[in-house]
């Protein structure tokens, strides 16, 4: 049976492998006359300045517009379903951990700027429907998202977790809604869900690499998606989507030479290969990626820095750069040799440019896998691009009753040289957008709002020019503060600060480790005066990649400031009864001595009298002295007792615990 | 208290009243060294300056957005006139009241009873109380609302004591839209229209004669339904200011949920020296509803026993509902225990004989220790705990509780035994 059975299975997997793929020819000839369904793969590395370097994956999924919307040959069906469903128009879900350090791994790129995220989770979306449907959808979108990626997104659900900036967040849309978790833990348990999505998940391309021990080794990794549909024009027609799945991971290669201790190579960049970090190799594409690439970037500064390490011996620095042997060169060495090179054009902002190798994995196979390492041989010092500013955030004041936020805003030397080339007069201003969310228990008040510029207070209205804020609202919505500041290009410092009381929440409301604090979400720091943008030439292959077309597009510099951690007051969580009681114990006291006190009646009060009158005594003396005697045994008698009374009221007790008792006992004969 | 009172009597009025004004002068010269504005005893939700400077700037930013805050200087200055024509009033009012007192044991002919006691001038020794209170003056230099709020309930209890209808009415509605509590005076002010006559007809029955001249006029409708008419007047009038000035933040029904909703519904559960925010913050969330109908609840269920008792006494009812108000209230501050230890201080003479004064007065003084070293170590050091400063609000609240019912019974007393004098004056006469 075993015998007859296999050659019939190995029949039929043929069979529907043959079918499949014909039916797979079939249907991209029969949408011929419209666009395919797209996928590419790409990976781009960067060594940064910090011995550390830069891994960023790239993946792009497309889907055309089309009327059979139910079925998609590359593009993941939850994906389109979800954007059909809440009518998504733009949305970006970011899962990170670890801080990107804007001060040594750069912040004018369109990598950091969009790629360097908060801690935790961050989700924005713009829906395409109406105001008063987008709550709505934003919390069954909340939902799903949270169950495809397995996390605490369903968190942001609460009106609390999530706001409407109006202008100040990039995207800028009234549509828009915005949260972010930043304690979230992230995991493999999110990427997994995430590689999902990928139609050769981490089986085949460049995917491979993702080695889940190396990823969360990391200093920094994000990992992003990012949904655009293209707006469905005709009807019966679905949208067009196309998904971006990108990973940003930074980490330090362990070179085998820094552990030789050599006093001249300490200084040496560490030297790495992908089987290195990876500890896997690329061995040939994904066969179902339109292409599938590897990039390693040399950025402006280190192409300045190469460039005058070369003028000391040789004359044409921009030749040997670019020309076709220059993966070995006396400054380091590739261990792969570049299918193309590309050179930035030389932007109005920077005379460098930087260098891009492109590396096709097409070419390699499973006999011949794909290993690009890059070994330094000198020493080379540079310093990635920054943003105009860097911003931080700190929390100023003491105790857990209030304290203020610090916004501080530090030039960074290097924008002096494109504001100088941009800005040629007097009133040279520099725009920064500031979109702050600050959740509800901390009470901010928005009057108390100061500007420092260069340590000077200044009047608030000379600095900023446009504001929005919308105050929170207790257990409904957090508190939004946009502000647009204008600050003089000359500026070394500035520095927003701004007060707030502490909250004091329900026990319920406490996360279970209370003590820790509660996280105020990183604030944005825009500057739209300035793009990041790289544009290369030879235009022409460029269309292909979507990585570099992404580079090309002109996105604004942001930066995300670091994550607060404000410590609140707790109550005593093991109270709640006790609070219960005493507090009732309290309004009985006040309502029955109250009471006690207006109906005394004016014979009773008579004969109150006489007995203090024959005591000589307050009230308290006679309580006292009652006490005493029960203490001592009642030996002094008490003033009024009436044995009969009491006699009679015993009787009367016993006869109706009697009846009672008989009822009862009726009631048990009866029933049974 | 009796002590201090008589103390303050031998000194001349007008020395007092000046001293309190430069003390308060130059408590607000120094105002960041007490930062009193921030303390939890003087700013509670409702009366906090930082929070009304938040929303006039939030108001102003609709429209300009930088139009600058109100200046503090001015604000305490406006808070330190606010507490002198407090002081005044309760002045006059205490004077009234005096007068009345001495009308009705002169119309009782009793007065040579009570000559026997000293009597203090009630007016002087309640506003000098009123305005030498630490209370007040922490209240009115802590930049609190709640000078502003006790004048109010103060006009209304001045103009219902003098029969100005309309400044009744006026007074009323404003402490009523100031901090809602304030609505269940319209039940003494009612009474102080329609005076007792059970009293006189007692006397005058026995007596077999009815002096006219001495009989204080019966019931009518007129006054209540004038005052029924001005307050109807002076509401609608705040009402049209704040729809005015409220119309394009979403009206009246935004502000009357945002006010009275947030008195009602205990939502701010910052510490204050009451005991509602400690118990809300730690009850279960599904009796939270049930809990707020009781307590709020033990507002109203008190308002008609105490009616009918001290129907006779509309001041004294007045007084015993503010304190009533303010030991239950959902934010309670001492500005509302100046504003009761003042009304206090016009019985001087009928509460001369109520037990446990000095236990009060000690219990008062003590809590007033207490509680700010217990908020700072809580709060500021981290070293104590909540149940610290709860045990203070605690106690603070069974001192206001033995003041009311201490007060209500010394009362009660003190009109049984001018009852007695009454019955007792025919067998006088017989023998």
């Amino acid at each position: 049976m075993a015998l007859l059975r296999r050659p019939l299975l190995v029949l039929l997997l043929v069979v529907t492998h043959q079918f499949l793929q014909l039916w797979i020819v079939f249907g991209s000839v029969n949408e011929e006359g419209q666009k395919q369904e797209e996928f590419f793969e790409e990976l781009l590395l960067k060594p940064l300045p910090d011995r550390k370097l830069l891994t960023h994956f790239h993946f792009q999924s497309s889907a055309p517009p089309s009327s059979n919307g139910r079925h998609h040959h590359l593009f993941p069906k939850a994906i389109s379903q979800l954007v059909q469903k809440f009518r998504v128009k733009e949305m970006e879900l970011s899962f990170t951990q670890g801080r990107w350090n804007y001060e040594s791994w750069g912040g004018f790129d369109s990598i950091p700027s969009s790629n360097a995220k908060p801690p935790g989770v961050e989700l924005w979306a713009v829906f395409d429907v109406p105001q008063h449907l987008i709550d709505a959808l934003w919390k069954n979108l909340t939902h799903t998202l949270s169950g495809l990626f397995c996390a605490s997104i369903n968190f942001l659900e609460s009106s609390t977790a999530y706001s409407a900036p109006e202008w100040s967040f990039p995207p800028a849309s009234g549509n828009l809604r915005y949260g972010t978790l930043p304690r979230e833990a992230v995991c493999t348990e999110n990427l997994t869900p995430w590689l999902k999505l990928l139609p050769c998940r981490d089986k085949a391309g460049i995917s491979m690499l993702l080695d889940r021990p190396s990823i969360y080794r990391g200093f920094y990794h994000s990992q992003r998606l990012h949904l655009t549909s293209t707006g469905s024009g005709s009807e019966g027609l679905d949208p067009g989507i196309i998904l971006e799945q990108t990973l940003t991971v930074v980490l330090l290669p362990n070179s085998q030479r820094a552990s030789l201790a050599r006093a001249s190579e300490k200084h040496i960049q560490p030297s790495w290969s992908l089987r290195s970090i990876f500890g896997k190799e690329v061995s040939g594409k994904c066969v179902l990626a339109e292409n599938s690439n590897v990039y390693l970037l040399l950025d402006r500064g280190l192409v300045a820095e190469l460039k005058q390490l070369h003028k000391e011996d040789e004359e044409s620095a921009e030749k040997v750069l670019a020309s076709e042997n220059y993966w070995t060169n006396p400054i380091f060495e590739l261990s792969a040799k570049p299918d193309r090179i590309f050179i930035e054009e030389s932007s109005l902002l920077s005379k460098n440019s930087s260098i891009l190798y492109k590396f096709e994995v097409e070419k390699y196979s499973e006999s011949e896998p794909f290993d690009l390492g890059l070994t330094w041989k000198i020493p080379v010092v540079w310093l990635c691009q920054q943003a105009p500013l860097h911003a931080s955030r700190f929390l100023m004041g003491s105790g857990n009753e209030r304290g203020a936020i610090a916004i501080s805003l530090k030039s960074t030397q290097s924008c002096e040289g494109f504001t100088g080339a941009n800005f040629d007069d007097e009133r040279c201003e520099l725009r920064v957008d500031v979109f702050q969310v600050v959740p509800w228990y901390v009470k901010v008040y928005f009057h108390s709002l100061q500007v420092f510029v260069d340590q000077q207070p200044k009047a608030v209205s000379d600095i900023i020019e446009k504001i929005h804020v919308s105050p929170s609202k207790d257990k409904v919505s957090p508190g939004v503060m946009e502000l647009v500041l204008k600050l003089p290009c000359s500026v070394s410092s500035a520095a927003l600060t701004i007060e707030f009381d502490k909250g004091f929440l329900h026990i319920d409301e406490y996360p279970p480790d209370a003590n820790q604090g509660f996280d105020i979400p990183s604030a944005i720091v825009s500057f739209p005066n300035f793009h990041a943008s790289m544009v290369f030439l030879e235009n022409d292959s460029l269309n292909k990649s979507p990585l570099l077309s992404k580079f090309q597009e002109k996105s604004p510099v942001m930066s995300y400031t670091e994550v607060l951690l404000v410590p609140l007051t707790t109550p005593d969580f093991s109270m709640p009864y006790n609070v219960i009681t005493i507090t009732c114990t309290v309004f009985a006291l006040y309502f029955g001595s109250l009471l006690n006190a207006l109906r005394r009646r004016v014979a009773e009060e008579e004969r109150f009298l006489k007995d203090k009158a024959a005591k000589k005594s307050g009230r308290l003396p006679l309580l006292l002295s009652k006490l005493s005697a029960k203490l001592r045994g009642r030996h002094s008698e008490p003033p009024h007792s009436t044995p009969g009374s009491s006699s009679l009221v015993n009787s009367k007790l016993v006869f109706k615990v009697i009846l009672v008792a008989g009822l009862a006992v009726c009631w048990q004969y009866y029933f049974s | 208290m009796e002590k201090l009172k008589k103390k303050f009597g031998s000194f001349s009025f007008w020395n007092w009243v000046i001293a309190s004004i430069i003390f308060r002068l130059i408590l607000i010269y120094f105002p960041k060294n007490l930062n009193l504005p921030s303390r939890p005893e003087v700013s509670t939700p409702l009366t906090s300056f930082r929070r009304l400077a938040e929303g006039y700037w939030l108001k102003q930013s609709s429209m300009s957005p930088y139009a600058g805050q109100p200046n503090h200087l001015l604000y305490s200055l406006v808070s330190v006139i606010g507490d002198v024509v407090s002081a005044m009033l309760i002045r006059a009012t205490g004077q009234n009241l005096q007068l009345a007192y001495f009308r009705t044991l002169d119309s009782l002919d009793l007065v040579k009873q009570i000559e026997g006691s000293e009597v203090h001038s009630s007016g002087d020794v309640a506003a000098l109380i009123y305005l030498c209170n630490p209370f007040t003056i922490v209240a009115c230099v802590g930049l609190s609302t709640s000078p502003i709020e006790n004048m109010a309930v103060i006009l209304c209890l001045y103009g219902a004591c003098s029969r100005l209808i309309p400044l009744a009415a006026f007074g009323w509605v404003i402490a009523t839209h100031l901090s809602l509590y304030p609505a269940i005076l319209i039940i003494p002010v009612h009474h102080f229209f329609q005076p007792p006559r059970k009293l006189f007809l007692q006397r005058h029955q026995q007596k077999g004669v009815l002096n006219q001249s001495k009989l204080p006029p019966g019931f009518s409708w007129r006054p209540i339904i004038h005052f029924a008419f001005w307050a109807l007047v002076w509401s609608v009038y705040v009402l049209v200011l704040c729809g005015i000035s409220l119309k394009q933040f979403g009206g009246l029904w935004e502000m009357f949920k945002s006010t009275y909703g947030f008195i009602l519904t205990v939502e701010d559960l910052s510490p204050n020296i009451g005991v509602l925010w400690y118990f809300f913050a730690e009850v279960f969330e599904f009796f939270r509803n049930f809990f707020l109908i009781v307590f709020h609840v033990n507002i109203l269920f008190i308002i008609l026993p105490l009616a009918i008792r001290l129907h006779h006494r509309p001041c004294y009812l007045a007084f015993v509902y503010v304190a009533v108000c303010s030991m239950l209230k959902s934010y309670p501050s001492v500005g509302d225990s100046a504003l009761y230890s003042g009304l206090l201080g016009w019985f001087v003479n009928e509460l001369s004989d109520m037990q446990f004064s000095l236990f009060l007065f000690c219990g008062y003084v003590g809590v007033s220790l207490l509680s700010p070293v217990m908020h700072n170590l809580w709060i500021w050091r981290g070293t104590g705990n909540a149940n610290f400063y709860f045990a203070t609000a605690t106690v603070y609240a069974c001192l206001q509780i033995v003041l009311v019912v201490e007060g209500v019974s010394a009362m009660l007393n003190h009109d049984r035994k001018l009852r007695s004098l009454i019955a007792g004056k025919p067998q006088d006469a017989k023998s």
